[in-house]
């Protein structure tokens, strides 16, 4: 549209101005434009590169050069269910991020509850800025504190000396990584299960206690149930991100602390075999198809 | 070949890449590499140093770019330097593929990453005449076969020295002797080694002493049978090890804060630790050591030469020299730095060796080198490097 088509006076009536004329006379034009860029920004920039990564996973690299070499083949899926060394990283990987999930699930159920029906409106506000305080900071400064807080001379070990117990020597374990992941994805279970409580009306907790059911039965019948999708929701936070990173586990995880991110790190950053770490990340995205199916059942997706 | 797979790029014809599978069919990549011509072979240097690009971005070790010795330079050049240290050699052959090599200039490649850069095609030749301190170089380092392939250099060599076995003196009082106490039970969750492949030479190191039935003479080339039980040794360790340090930083916090009392480590985590009055000390154990021998070498799309000419220039230099060596605990290449360590820290240049690099120390260091499919003796038995790293995740498991 032309600055002299804005300038001039409009004539009465519609489709007197030629462009939105032109949209009018043909009513499907207009999605269609709404529409193209972000479909196209969709299937160009995120399927494409998905679809890359797959065709890379079947092909190989040469052992000197490590030039990626265009030859079909399925050796890198091969290894990876052959060699019992993947199927154990895929089964800790898989094995935390669900602890994890479990983990602040049940740590983030009454915070949210009590921030949802209990608390005023001014510890609600209070509550809240608290929770999203820490993802203020450093991702990587929240898991050193942990390092520090854990490792032989830290703050954990020098509290149980000083009450007169044994130290507890969790600092590079799984113990630690469970620990450190738990706390820095408890924010993401939190909001989504805060959201799913505030909007269970008043009126059913009402009619159940008219009804007879105690505090604990209306919460057991009626709150879960209608919660859970919120639950849900948050735990596909959790689990992903847990199953997705690489940094906790190479800075408090211990000699047995590889997850599938690692391998993929290794394989790039340091082996530059990207079609054998193309291969493997196949893996989280096989097992995220299958969570997020069984999460859509449970009817997460009308929590979000 | 190996150029033809070079010019290859991702979504290539189907018909070139079928090409491409019969042309490599035949090769496998185990070929020794210096009977081809690396294909940077043909490019000329520079023959003058320009004015600097006011930046410069280096890849290097932990330590390799000093406040002290860094300040100066960039105060007497103008060259900004912008340093991106890696934990491995191969994280460096990594960085510098990825980069395009546009985006860095230069690299402290070690032995075992030297040839993969220059048939990689990741590296240039570079003018030694630039380099008037080249001509002051210990005779080995001026055309040492990791970095000068048919005459040509690929680099300006700069340090080397051992792997050294770093200990706690409140645990151990006495100096251990053997490499054998990182494979101790009785360090169960005390002891730390590197996160890095090569470590399954230390280990064959140890077993060419330990167990010399297994017939080990270079801990780089083993046959099958070998590395079989070098890497039976690491999973053996694995369970007594607490962390695989990645950086040097990483190690030195855990012997800070006494997480572990003994480890694979360099000399350079030993001085830190000692200047933060921690309790270690180091030492090369009777079964000798494997080490390093770094070379600078400049990316082949450098997008800064002139300020790289004027750093490589700038650390050959015997005062720079002599201060990287104290700093880092290595041994300097130019021969006149001996005397400025001297200057700086009496004793030093008999301690580091910098006198006499062709004495026995230096023939007791097993270099890192790549390891490749071909023995020395010409042989195909040799396990090549691509296994010695899917071995190394499955003992880290």
């Amino acid at each position: 549209m032309s600055i002299e088509a804005i300038r001039r006076p409009r004539p009465k009536g519609a489709g007197a101005v030629p462009f939105s004329g032109f949209l009018w006379r043909l009513p499907w034009l207009r999605p269609v434009l709404l529409l193209t860029p972000p479909l196209a920004w969709f299937v160009v920039i995120y399927f494409a590169s998905l679809a890359l990564l797959l065709i890379t996973a079947f092909w190989t690299i040469n052992p000197f050069t490590t030039q990626v070499v265009q030859q079909w083949n399925l050796d890198n899926f091969r290894i990876i269910l052959t060699d019992s060394t993947y199927w154990s990283i895929i089964g800790r990987t898989v094995l935390i991020a669900s602890l994890v999930t479990i983990t602040d699930a049940v740590l983030a159920f009454p915070l949210a509850y009590y921030m949802a029906r209990v608390a005023s409106r001014r510890v609600q506000t209070l509550l809240f800025a608290a929770v999203l305080l820490p993802l203020w900071a450093s991702y990587l400064a929240r898991v050193y504190a942990w390092i520090l807080i854990l490792n032989h001379d830290g703050l954990l070990n020098w509290s149980l000396r000083s009450i007169g117990l044994p130290p507890a020597n969790i600092g590079y374990t799984n113990t630690a990584m469970w620990l450190v992941f738990s706390y820095i994805w408890l924010p993401f279970m939190i909001i989504p299960t805060y959201a799913a409580l505030e909007r269970v009306p008043e009126s059913l907790l009402d009619a159940a206690a008219d009804l007879g059911a105690r505090r604990w039965r209306a919460v057991r019948d009626v709150v879960l149930p209608l919660v859970l999708p919120g639950v849900v929701a948050g735990s596909i936070f959790t689990f992903a991100l847990t199953l997705g990173d690489y940094i906790t586990p190479i800075l408090v995880g211990g000699a047995s602390s590889n997850f599938i991110g690692n391998v993929v790190y290794a394989n790039i950053g340091i082996a530059n075999n990207v079609p054998f770490a193309a291969a493997l990340t196949t893996v989280p995205v096989a097992i995220m198809v299958v969570y997020l199916t069984i999460a859509y059942k449970l009817g997460a997706f009308e929590a979000l | 070949m190996r150029r033809g797979m070079k010019s290859m790029k991702f979504g290539g014809l189907a018909a070139a890449s079928m090409l491409l599978l019969v042309a490599c069919g035949s090769s496998g990549g185990t070929a020794r590499p210096t009977t081809q011509q690396p294909p940077t072979a043909n490019m000329k240097p520079q023959t003058t140093i320009g004015a600097g690009e006011g930046q410069l971005n280096l890849i290097l070790w932990d330590g390799y770019a000093d406040k002290s010795w860094v300040d100066p330079f960039t105060k007497a050049t103008g060259c900004k330097v912008n340093q991106h240290p890696a934990g491995s050699s191969d994280e460096m052959v990594s960085l510098m593929k990825n980069g395009g090599g546009g985006q860095w200039d230069m690299v402290s490649a070690s032995g075992d990453a030297d040839l993969r850069l220059i048939y990689g095609g990741d590296v240039k030749p570079m003018n030694v005449n630039l380099i008037p301190d080249w001509q002051n170089f210990q005779t080995y380092f001026k055309n040492p076969p990791f970095n000068t392939i048919n005459g040509v250099h690929y680099g300006i060599s700069l340090q080397w020295g051992p792997n050294t076995l770093l200990y706690n003196t409140k645990v151990f009082p006495n100096k251990p002797t053997s490499w054998s106490v990182i494979y101790d039970p009785a360090y169960k969750g005390r002891i730390t080694v590197p996160d890095n492949p090569i470590q399954i030479a230390d280990a064959a190191l140890y077993l060419s002493k330990s167990q010399p039935s297994l017939g080990i003479k270079d801990p780089y080339e083993l046959t099958q049978r070998q590395f079989d039980a070098a890497v039976n040794l690491l999973k053996q360790q694995q369970p007594l090890i607490k962390h695989y340090w990645s950086l040097a930083t990483d190690e030195i916090s855990l012997f800070q804060n006494s997480d572990v009392v003994v480890g694979a480590s360099w000399p350079y985590q030993t001085i830190t630790l000692k200047a933060a009055g921690a309790p270690a000390d180091d030492t090369i154990p009777q079964e000798g050591a494997t080490g390093w021998a770094d070379t600078w070498m400049l990316a082949t799309n450098a997008p800064h030469p002139n300020c790289a000419y004027l750093w490589a220039k700038w650390v050959s230099t015997p005062q720079v020299q002599a201060e990287q060596a104290l700093s880092f605990g290595e041994t300097p290449v130019n021969s006149k730095a001996c005397a400025v360590m001297e200057t700086l820290q009496a004793g030093s240049c008999a301690k580091y060796h910098a006198d006499q690099t062709s004495s026995s120390y230096f023939s007791t260091i097993a270099f890192w080198k790549t390891p490749l499919a071909t023995c020395d003796d010409g042989t195909n038995n040799c396990v090549p490097y691509a296994q010695w790293v899917a071995a190394w995740t499955t003992i880290k498991g």
